[in-house]
């Protein structure tokens, strides 16, 4: 839909300026980049936009295309309701103003994938107006998107060009499938934005259910406006580059499309407005076509369907059922758990994450809680490629680990080693504390008779710490090791202090 | 029984109901008389065996006393339905071969109705021309002649088998569409009964479509009683057609013969075009001169964009046509002409696949549609229509019916007007108005012009109200006595 965001594009020139830091530094001074993004969403629908075909990933070429997804002659589109109420939780999530009354429209060009050889879209009415996404910056930073507009459209189908020496093939099973297009506002400055705005995108979405956002399987896919200028110079010739299918590859499209932008104007050359394409292999982007090639789409509204209608109630009504959001749920984990807005983020990024947590923060010391599953467990499941849905440790079960924490039973650092084993095996910690022997020692006699040992046999660090206090840490590195590390910590540094003369309060 | 193929649908029925006939028999007379009809060119695909298949088990439901409201009445089928197993091609070379394995929904309530398939009938190259001239496989030619004339006549277009198949007995009735004048134009150039329905009445599902906020099917018939009867089983709401209509489908047939004493007819004054020939203006006044003699109340009203009406078709029409042929690219079925790449392949097939007035049409379409020329045109044109709209909805307050000349001449000679596509488009200047505002609209044949050629008189309705439009146009054909045939010169 690059029609609509020209001139967007050139009506919100009073858009934000770039950070320093986010500035591209050239030959002739500092260069900010402009991004607007077009994200094509397929919706989670059994069945296709206009057909009752399956939409399921993976079939037999051409299983799942019926004689509307085939453009047979006489067919004609039915719209399927689900999509339509997608749309609408997808345009409530994104906090947008829904239209009840829009339009399809056809967008007509030639394309063998596209049997009806125009595509049923919104042009001039789209299901749904203008709404926000809200991107937290890892360093804490707020950016706020602007949502421009989100419509349906169908899918095209898929050519193959490796199935014969000298054709092609056309596989139509993802023909007709709906997709949502969400235009942003040309409001990110640089790479890491424009990729915190499709992560937090695909968050809300998932939330949804509206659409899975699997990029690998091509649910979710990014058109990249960028443009650069001097700052505050006015905008320049913005580029298209089509259909980037992964957070990593957005990042880097954006910033090898900025740097040749500013190559050519530093040489003193001009942009050509066109479209291009990014290619992984290379890390680069090559044109694809330019504007006087570019299609003249002829959009009219499709005479075969009636204006999309529909009533506030019905809007209502899915308002009520929608599930708490990504920003919703952090002020609430940053205000009902005490958690940091670092940690609340975290864990948001996946509801399956948050839910996670709160079972392991339900009745538990939550910020532990919060350690736990951001730092221990995360870090394992990001190490072993394991998402949330497929952990081998439980909620329960590292709950149960924090239980063994708090009631003094092991100490953090034998805990570390008790959930290394949980995550091997998927045993309860009990089990594993009790079966390996790993309680916690706080028999005062045992570990004073370790503390006298180690007293002992070092009279001279005992002289030196009377002067440096700080080695007393030493020494409770030598208990430890004599007691493989189950000796209470605090009961160590307790009779520790006493015995060398230290005040247990210091 | 003799000259069964002279029996209306509506005698075929009851004779069938009575046992009088076969569904074997009938169907075997019609199949025998298409034989012979081969110069009018009528048929473009005849489905003998189909046709005795259905008639038996028409008949043996018929020896039982059951079956449906067209129980074993041998219909023809203009060639833009798709039938199921059944060659449909528009009459366009571009869908060689293209073999359905579906049904069009207005076909499959016709069968369900248990009526019978003769065959598939010519038209213009997809329902685009006014004379039947534009088909791949030919013209029809016109059952009817001149006085003392042999020339060859156009039956009108675009459903012209379907109005020179009826006309010269070669089915009980058929189907035809309408998207501006489709129907009512080779009735009133065939001495036939064509009706188009209200937009919506008839589901579009199936219909090889040329302008979809236009297209509209809808029966040719000998006489008003069978367009009644064919309308009450093509017509019904269809889920798989948005634009169609839940509405009940009432009796139609029990509207005719209701007195229209005191019936407000409308004769709008902008019909009264420039240059009409006389006969025309005359036939227009005698119709007149019925409906007050039948106790009508007759006025004149004013539908003052009128002028506007066949310009605005011409840019509404083509735009959606030149979107909706865009499918036929020789990619998954019809005609595929090779070329070096995909982009040649597209161009060949095309360029040989379409002929010279829907390559036309598709030009001045896509032209519309363009950028920088989308809101002098299509925009505009969709502006106008709702004017259009507006002008009949003000007439219908103060009238039930309105009453004009359906084509502004009699049939014309084969190839006359080929040339000429402009004088082509004005035959369809008292019908587009009605597609335009999506009314329903008949024309009856009322008399013979002075060469002994039929002229068709029209009746607008409003919207969804075919009961009393059916009632009209059925006082019309009784003041009419409409009784002239054509002579069978095409047997040999």
């Amino acid at each position: 839909m690059a029609e609509t965001m020209v001139s967007d594009f050139e009506r919100t020139m009073k858009v934000r300026e770039a950070r320093k830091e986010d500035l591209i530094q050239g030959q002739t001074g500092d260069w900010e980049i402009i991004l607007g993004l077009e994200v094509h969403a397929q919706v989670s629908s059994n069945a296709k936009l206009f057909s009752a075909s399956s939409t399921k990933f993976g079939a037999e070429q051409n299983t799942q295309v019926s004689f509307v997804d085939a453009a047979m002659p006489g067919m004609l589109p039915v719209i399927n309701r689900f999509c339509v109420e997608q749309a609408v939780r997808t345009g409530l999530g994104l906090k947008a103003k829904i239209n009840l009354r829009s339009v399809f429209d056809r967008k007509n060009y030639f394309y063998p994938d596209l049997p009806q050889g125009y595509q049923i879209s919104q042009f001039k009415h789209p299901v749904v107006g203008e709404g926000e996404v809200i991107l937290d910056m890892p360093d804490g930073r707020v950016v706020h998107v602007g949502i421009e507009r989100l419509h349906l459209e169908q899918d095209a189908g898929k050519s193959l060009h490796d199935q014969h020496p000298a054709m092609s093939f056309v596989d139509l099973n993802r023909s007709g499938v709906a997709l949502m297009e969400i235009v942003s506002k040309p409001d990110m400055r640089s790479a890491d934005e424009a990729k915190a705005y499709v992560t937090k995108l695909r968050t809300i979405l998932r939330y949804l259910g509206t659409c899975d956002g699997n990029m690998e399987e091509g649910s979710l896919r990014a058109d990249v406006n960028v443009s650069v200028r001097k700052v505050g110079e006015k905008l320049g010739t913005r580029c298209e580059i089509k259909n980037v299918n992964s957070i990593r590859f957005i990042g880097q499209a954006i910033e090898h499309e900025a740097r040749r932008q500013i190559e050519i104007l530093e040489e003193g050359g001009k942009i050509d407005q066109e479209t291009r394409l990014f290619d992984p292999k290379t890390g680069e982007t090559r044109s694809m076509r330019s504007k006087e090639e570019a299609h003249d789409y002829r959009y009219f509204p499709d005479p075969d369907l009636l204006p999309l209608e529909f009533t506030q109630d019905w809007v209502d009504e899915i308002a009520a059922s929608l599930p708490e959001l990504p920003d919703d749920k952090k002020a609430r984990l940053i205000s009902e758990y005490g958690l940091s807005p670092y940690d609340a983020t975290v864990l948001i990024g996946e509801g399956a994450r948050a839910d996670y947590f709160e079972a392991v923060a339900k009745g538990r010391d939550a910020k532990l809680a919060a350690n736990w599953v951001t730092g221990e467990l995360f870090g394992a499941l990001n190490r072993e490629g394991h998402s949330i849905e497929d952990t081998p440790v439980s909620s329960k079960q590292l709950g149960e680990l924090i239980d063994l924490i708090s009631d003094g039973t092991i100490s953090g650092r034998i805990a570390k080693q008790v959930f290394d084993s949980m995550y091997k095996t998927g045993r309860d910690p009990a089990k594993i504390v009790e079966e390996e022997g790993l309680q916690q020692v706080t028999d005062f006699g045992a570990i004073e008779a370790a503390i006298d040992a180690v007293i002992a046999a070092n009279p001279d660090k005992v002289e030196q710490t009377k002067v440096k206090p700080q080695l007393a840490g030493w020494f409770v590195g030598q208990v430890m090791k004599s007691t493989s590390g189950k000796a209470n910590p605090s009961v160590v540094n307790e009779i520790l202090a006493k015995k060398l003369g230290l005040s247990s309060d210091d | 029984m003799s000259d069964l193929t002279k029996l209306t649908l509506a005698a075929a029925r009851d004779a069938l109901r009575k046992k009088e006939v076969t569904s074997t028999e009938l169907t075997g007379a019609y199949l025998k008389e298409m034989e012979a009809a081969t110069p009018l060119n009528a048929y473009v695909t005849v489905t003998a065996d189909k046709a005795m298949e259905m008639a038996k088990a028409s008949d043996e439901k018929l020896a039982k006393g059951e079956g449906g409201d067209l129980e074993g009445v041998p219909l023809g089928i203009k060639d833009l339905f798709c039938t199921k197993d059944v060659l449909t091609t528009a009459c366009s070379h571009i869908l060689d071969g293209f073999i359905p394995p579906y049904e069009s929904t207005v076909t499959a309530n016709l069968w369900r109705d248990g009526a019978v398939m003769l065959g598939k009938l010519n038209n213009d190259e997809f329902a685009m021309g006014s004379s039947n001239e534009t088909s791949f496989y030919g013209p029809v030619v016109n059952p009817w002649r001149r006085k003392g004339s042999d020339a060859k006549l156009v039956p009108g277009g675009s459903s012209g088998g379907s109005s020179a198949a009826v006309a010269a007995r070669l089915c009980a009735a058929a189907t035809a569409t309408d998207t501006g004048g489709s129907i009512r134009q080779p009735a009133a150039f065939t001495g036939t009964v064509g009706l188009k329905p209200t937009y919506g009445r008839c589901s579009r599902w199936g219909i090889v479509a040329f302008a979809s906020s236009l297209d509209q099917a809808g029966p040719i018939t000998r006489d008003v009683r069978d367009a009644a009867i064919m309308l009450k089983s093509m017509a019904g709401h269809d889920e798989k057609d948005t634009t169609s209509v839940d509405r009940p489908v009432p009796d139609y047939e029990a509207a005719l013969g209701q007195s229209i004493k005191g019936l407000s007819v409308g004769i709008p004054k902008e019909y009264r075009v420039e240059g009409m020939p006389k006969e025309i203006d005359d036939l227009w006044t005698r119709g007149i001169e019925w409906l007050k003699a039948a106790g009508a109340n007759v006025k004149e009203v004013s539908l003052p964009h009128t002028k506007y009406a066949l310009p605005t078709y011409y840019i509404v029409a083509p735009a959606e046509c030149s979107s909706n042929l865009a499918r036929y690219d020789g990619v998954r079925y019809g005609l595929r002409v090779d070329g070096k790449d995909i982009t040649e392949m597209y161009e060949n097939t095309r360029a040989e696949g379409f002929g010279a007035e829907v390559k036309r049409r598709v030009l001045m379409g896509t032209y519309v549609l363009s950028a920088g020329y989308y809101d002098a045109y299509y925009l505009k044109a969709q502006k106008v229509r709702t004017l259009i709209a507006r002008d009949f909805a003000e007439a219908f307050s103060e009238a039930d019916v309105l009453l004009t000349p359906t084509a502004p001449s009699a049939a014309f000679g084969l190839g006359e007007k080929t040339d000429d596509p402009l004088s082509m488009y004005l035959n369809d200047v008292f019908t587009v108005t009605v597609n335009l505002a999506g009314l329903p609209g008949i024309s009856v044949p009322a008399g013979l012009s002075s060469e002994g050629l039929p002229l068709g008189l029209q009746l607008i309705g409003r919207t969804f109200d075919e009961e009393t439009l059916l009632r009209a146009a059925f006082a019309i054909e009784e003041a009419a006595g409409f009784t002239a045939e054509a002579e069978a010169w095409w047997r040999a």
